[in-house]
């Protein structure tokens, strides 16, 4: 009998090394004994030219052996991936406060802080440019600004019966991982070079050391086995931290390691984007959409980084689950005088997907609707009006599936009422409620990003190494793909050793990002099994001559004939025979392409669906708010590990929540970030869980697309079902008196305050 | 002075560390001398409990065992002199023997890059010691120091709920639930032997640390050493170390010395020890006063109340300090000492300027005096901030209200945030002295409140909608003596 390893809701592998505290996160791998400890000295300003930089006080430190800055790059003083505009550190000038300046190195990581501490820097100031409309001002961009037209928006939206404007705000967010960034650098024989680093991207990291210290990529390893969570955080900053502790080792000739403190990790690197949106919108007196204008303009700091192909997937997701016929999207990049952003969970999908679920609810607050309605109004339709603003055709929509089911579920109606009643006998507190759709696009917009490698090796004694170009940060891929690979061989997911992700076993790997890390690494893995088991099906044939037909892989055993043998004794044999047990995989994803001049094409493979219904509470008075219900419906496809995709939903929920309520980025006049510690940064607490929360996967839905094993991407999908609580908390404001408060996201008590107040028009 | 090594339990042993550096943190010592790595640095500022251990120490009486949480990135490793100190690896001396806790996390999937994890499991440790069933709402609070960023906290709670269901290896003591476990007699004993009957105190290269038991010893220390830090809990002056990169030359700790944790209920007044714990206070004025119940609870997290102190709290002085408008309002005042003299204070006229009170050279708080509740006295206290759990106050009010009637025979009223020091409202508080307690009034006191306070912007809430939430919190106020509310939104529709 096969047995299917996939779709076994198996604990996370290292789960019995987390609660035990022996899972090795970077900064409890055995240290080397001359290693050396480094901090980084920051500028304290937004932008200035740097006329001195006197470290005379910082090498005179106790501790100290040495100090390291732009001039001892002997390679490029950058860590951009895409463009070359991310100084490791600043050379002659600082662009916002926080950016590295040098860093020094100590035997003990006090002294390197004390001494970081004690740098005299001489800075000529320069005009800062601190949010993005001052950027828009001043045309200042990283990237040009890009716009996706579809049919005549203009026209739509002047002729249409209603007409609705207005300006949002949405904060950033910090990923907040709770290891923060670190690598550790040690010298290899000949000029090699070992690093250790937390990323989501070992192959960038290797890419980037290279260029920074004059190697070639044959000479550098690195290796990540786990991260302390990462959600994007760790995708192109990883590198600039690695460059450090790389040039550091290299100038003192000794390991370095650069573990960042909490407070330096919040003002070094980079969060998600927060944006201002205006919109314009024409509808008819259904709520329909007949012509929509959007313009976004994003905060990006000082360099591109990763926001370009971020800001394109705000383009790509600002319709989520809506057919906008007559549509225009204007797409700002500002450069701005504070920290470069970079990737965060969903990547700019979430600030598109947030404008258009405003419109979508204003529309309904105008008409006096339910929301509900002006939603189901404007989905996608199955055979027309299903072609996206990109001129991809939505193939594979469920939504109203989903919605249909999640109404009835949720008791959407009977609670909505429930809760007008509350509210209008309630002098204080106010409820309220909201349903909202997820669509979103699975595939790297940039098509060569889209492929995946993997190695496997089977041992004589029938035991598995298995390598892939995937990191784990807490998502469960590692436990995914080695299902994948238990179900190929019909073994024990006991019997496979996933190994750490390492430059030298699997090259060239993508990011683990976008969501595609089991869809990629699953099928790379899954293939490279699949030829070893090829080999293993073809020389039982011809070592028993029985056809290949005759052999079969079974639960625990492999049938030859009428033969039946442990795996482990099929391998021994094979080895013996000299058949080849170890193999290489490789995936590409099908059916992509896509056209970057154009904003054209077919960008993702697939989409991923979900909804969720939100019920909130809201204090009138002090605007604080808490939700109290949440239920939530989503589409994993054929879930691989039912465990651990609920736990990437239940989990990317709440952290939407935080997004959008609690975790509020502030920065002073100075462009200081104020907010760069856990104790003036708040995500979300235990307490802040509703007290009802009803998550489940849908059944039955297979991926239409061939995934590995059908199953759809998880990762970054659920973040977005979190709008359904900022809706909600509109919802509760709304009518006391605003029709349609004007709420800025986060929706902090402050935020709430001043809404009402500004609906009050003091 | 005596030899510069300290004494404490871990993992069964005694041991003796030598030449301890006053601030090295627990976590420090734990890692890096060590190698004790299962507990890990999130923040090092005690606020998102990837750090958290255990504590076990004799009770007053010495009878007893008491576990505490506590944050050991912020904790210094000599006020472990005389303790039990329990890490993740205690738990689970090698991986084929999972602790109840453990084990329930990986069957309810409630780890995923597993950072936070060891924290978790700690704390849900205590639970497990001192709560035979606990609801959500305790589940909450007991987690309320232990970020996670992955889960969505979901499994860890169902964790929480099911760790009792396993069966416990009855022979071991770390493994009895709460209500099934025997006296740790041994553990005791082991304690009880590590006890000093005067004191401890330590120089090393220059840098001094006293730990005296009694309060003469500590008041000539410091009489001789005004300079030096006095250290309580820690949980403020951790940061000082591990955030500002300060070097503190002398250390005096509060903790060892028996007048200054002693909590006495007298008569008319509640005597509290500077160096009784806030986790130790809160439930003993929360008995007097029911309306400081959710500010308490909001009050930072179980490690940090388990360490911190309320005599730390008024002494640090912070202008958001939470503990102050209350006591302020309750009329408390400090008992102060300096060298053999001692005075008594208003704790209103305790504060001068932004970090500046009113200590002289040498001179600490002893003990704080919480007048007894009256009749018909009406007192509560509102915090408001980003978070419900463990965050810092935005703004923090507090009132005490008699009636006569309907007219206010007094109102007082405290706030923090909204000026460099706390203070009482008192133009707010004039327009209503003697007036009916109706909405009219209200309103002036509202108005009034503009004129006592120009609170500024900061990373917590700007200017403007700071002075209107503490004109709401009065409003708010003023509709629950009404009965017109009577939950906030955080009770709201929880079930216990
Ligand atoms: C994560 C976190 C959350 C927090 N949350 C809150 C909160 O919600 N509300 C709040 O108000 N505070 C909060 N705090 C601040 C802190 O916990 C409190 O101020 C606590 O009461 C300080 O007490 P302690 O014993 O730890 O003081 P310590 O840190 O030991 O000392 C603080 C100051 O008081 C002085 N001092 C202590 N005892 C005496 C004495 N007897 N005589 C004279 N001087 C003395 C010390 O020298 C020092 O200057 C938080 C801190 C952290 C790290
Ligand atoms: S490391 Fe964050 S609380 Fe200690
Ligand atoms: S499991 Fe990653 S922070 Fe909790």
């Amino acid at each position: 009998m096969r047995e299917r390893a996939v779709g076994r809701a198996l604990p996370h592998d290292s789960a019995h090394l987390h609660v035990t505290g022996r899972a090795a996160y970077t900064d409890d791998l055995p240290e080397p004994r001359d290693l050396l400890h480094l901090a980084v000295g920051m500028s304290e300003v937004a932008h200035a030219r740097l006329r001195g930089v006197d470290l005379g006080e910082v090498l005179a430190s106790p501790g100290v052996v040495d100090v390291c800055t732009a001039e001892h790059i002997p390679g490029a003083n950058n860590f951009g991936s895409i463009v070359a505009d991310d100084p490791i550190f600043a050379d002659d000038e600082v662009q916002f406060v926080g950016q590295p300046v040098f860093a020094v190195a100590a035997k003990h990581v006090e002294e390197a802080r004390r001494a970081a501490l004690k740098a005299s820097v001489d800075y000529e100031l320069l005009e800062a440019i601190l949010d993005p409309l001052s950027a828009v001002a001043k045309k200042s961009f990283v990237l040009p600004s890009e716009t996706i037209v579809r049919g005549d928006p203009d026209d739509a939206i002047s002729s249409a019966p209603r007409r609705l404007r207005r300006r949002l705000t949405l904060g950033g967010q910090d990923q907040f991982y709770l290891e923060g960034h670190i690598a550790m650098a040690i010298p290899q024989e000949d000029g090699r070079l070992l690093i250790y680093s937390s990323t989501q991207h070992p192959d960038e990291v290797q890419t980037v050391v290279a260029h920074a210290t004059n190697r070639l990529a044959k000479d550098i390893v690195v290796i990540c086995r786990r991260m302390g969570g990462a959600f994007g955080g760790k995708e192109s900053q990883a590198g600039l931290i690695a460059c450090i502790a790389a040039l550091a080792s290299d100038k003192t000739g000794r390991p370095c390691k650069l573990r960042l403190d909490r407070d330096d990790d919040m003002i070094m690197t980079g969060k998600r984007h927060d944006f201002v949106i205006d919109y314009d919108v024409g509808f008819d007196e259904t709520g329909r959409i007949l012509g929509i204008d959007f313009e976004f303009a994003s905060r990006c700091g000082m360099s591109a980084d990763l926001s370009g192909p971020v800001n394109d997937r705000t383009m790509f997701h600002c319709d989520n689950a809506y057919f906008l016929e007559n549509v225009r999207i204007v797409s700002h990049r500002c450069k701005t005088n504070t920290v470069s952003n970079t990737a965060f969970r969903g990547f700019g999908g979430p600030q598109g997907m947030f404008a258009i679920e405003h419109v979508v609810d204003d529309i309904a607050r105008e008409l006096g609707r339910d929301p509900l309605e002006i939603r189901r109004r404007n989905f996608y339709g199955k055979d027309e009006r299903n072609v996206t603003q990109y001129q991809q055709t939505v193939e594979d929509n469920i939504i109203d599936e989903i919605f249909d089911k999640l109404v009835v579920d949720s008791d959407y109606e009977k609670r909505r009422s429930a809760i007008r009643e509350f509210n209008a006998g309630s002098k204080v507190l106010r409820r309220g409620i909201a349903i909202t759709p997820v669509k979103f696009g699975i595939s790297f917009t940039n098509t060569l990003l889209n492929q995946a490698g993997a190695l496997v090796h089977v041992y004589k004694d029938g035991t598995v190494q298995l390598n892939h170009g995937g990191t784990e940060m807490g998502q469960g891929l590692y436990i995914k793909v080695a299902q994948v690979v238990a179900d190929e061989f019909q073994i024990g997911v006991d019997r496979i050793r996933t190994m750490e992700a390492d430059t030298s076993k699997v090259p060239n790997a993508s990011a683990t990002a976008a969501s595609s890390g089991s869809d990629m690494n699953g099928k790379a893995a899954g293939k490279a099994a699949a030829k070893i088991r090829a080999r293993l099906t073809e020389f039982a044939a011809r070592h028993f001559s029985v056809s290949e037909a005759d052999v079969e892989f079974s639960a625990g055993s492999v049938l030859v004939g009428d033969r039946s043998m442990s795996f482990a004794e099929l391998v021994q044999l094979a080895w013996a025979n000299r058949v080849s047990l170890s193999a290489t995989g490789y995936y590409r994803t099908p059916k992509i392409n896509y056209d970057r001049a154009t904003f054209s094409g077919r960008p993702f493979f697939y989409f991923a669906y979900g909804a969720a219904v939100t019920e909130v509470v809201v204090d009138t008075l002090t605007g604080e708010n808490r939700v109290l219900r949440v239920d939530i419906l989503h589409d994993c496809g054929d879930s691989l590990n039912p465990a651990v995709d609920l736990g990437q939903v239940e989990g990317g929920y709440v952290q939407g929540v935080g997004w959008l309520t609690s975790e509020e980025l502030w920065w002073n006049d100075a462009g200081e970030l104020g907010t760069h510690a856990p104790s003036t940064y708040k995500i979300p607490t235990c307490s802040d869980l509703a007290p009802d929360f009803r998550v489940e996967l849908l059944q039955n839905s297979a991926n239409r697309e061939n995934t590995i094993y059908r199953s759809k991407a998880v990762g970054e999908p659920p973040f977005m079902l979190a709008l359904s609580a900022f809706h909600a908390i509109r919802d509760a404001l709304a009518g006391s008196p605003d029709k349609a408060p004007n709420l800025q996201a986060p929706a902090t008590p402050e935020s709430v305050l001043r809404a009402i107040r500004d609906a009050s028009h003091e | 002075m005596s030899g510069a090594s300290i004494r404490f339990v871990l993992h069964g042993e005694v041991i003796e560390v030598d030449n301890v550096d006053p601030t090295r943190t627990v976590l420090q010592f734990l890692r890096e001398d060590l190698g004790r790595k299962g507990s890990k640095e999130g923040c090092a500022e005690g606020d998102c409990g990837a750090c958290t251990v255990v504590v076990a120490e004799l009770t007053r009486d010495g009878d007893e065992l008491a576990l505490k949480s506590i944050n050991s990135c912020i904790q210094f490793l000599p006020t472990l002199d005389g303790k039990e100190l329990l890490t993740v690896e205690s738990l689970a001396p090698d991986s084929s023997s999972l602790h109840p806790v453990q084990r329930a996390m990986i069957d309810e999937h409630g780890s995923q890059c597993g950072f936070c994890t060891p924290g978790f499991v700690m704390s849900l440790f205590v639970l497990y010691k001192t709560n035979p069933k606990p609801s959500r709402q305790e589940i909450d609070d007991a987690l309320a120091g232990n970020l996670c960023r992955c889960t969505g906290y979901r499994p860890i709670i169902a964790a929480a709920q099911s760790m009792y269901a396993e069966s416990p290896d009855d022979s071991d003591w770390l493994r009895q639930p709460c209500g099934k476990q025997d006296k740790p007699t041994e553990r005791i004993t082991r304690l009880k032997g590590l006890q000093r009957a005067d004191g401890l105190e330590f120089d090393v290269a220059g840098r001094r640390y006293y730990a005296p038991v009694d309060i003469d010893t500590f008041a000539a220390i410091y009489a001789r050493h005004p300079d030096a830090t006095i250290l309580a809990g820690g949980t403020d002056i951790g940061l000082w170390v591990t955030k500002q990169h300060r070097e503190l030359q002398t250390v005096i700790y509060t903790g060892r010395v028996e007048e200054l944790t002693n909590l006495s209920v007298m008569p008319a007044h509640i005597e509290v020890g500077a160096a009784v714990t806030l986790a130790d206070v809160m439930p003993v004025i929360i008995d007097h006063y029911p309306g400081l119940e959710e500010l308490f609870r909001r009050f930072a997290s179980p490690p940090i109340r388990n360490a911190g102190t309320l005599g730390g709290n008024i002494a640090n002085g912070s202008p958001i300090g939470d503990s102050m408008p209350a006591l302020m309002v309750l009329g408390a005042s400090l008992v102060l000492r300096q060298g053999d003299s001692v005075r008594e204070l208003a704790l209103e006229e305790f504060y001068h300027d932004y970090q500046v009170n009113d200590l002289r050279p040498g001179e600490f708080v002893a003990a704080i005096r919480i007048p007894k509740n009256e009749e018909a006295v009406i007192v509560s206290s509102q915090k408001w901030s980003k978070r419900f759990d463990q965050d810092i106050s935005a703004v923090c009010t507090a009132y005490r209200l008699e009636l006569d009637g309907e007219v206010v025979r007094s109102f007082r009223m405290a706030c923090g945030g909204l000026a460099p020091i706390i203070k009482r409202a008192r133009t707010c508080e004039a327009a209503l002295d003697g007036k009916h307690w109706n909405e009219q009034n209200l309103e002036r006191a509202c108005a009034a409140l503009a004129s006592d306070f120009t609170p500024i912007s900061d990373a917590r809430a700007s200017a403007d909608i700071r002075l209107r939430a503490v004109q709401n919190m009065l409003r708010r106020f003023y509709l629950e003596t009404r009965g017109e509310v009577d939950t906030t939104v955080y009770s709201y529709g929880r079930q216990s």
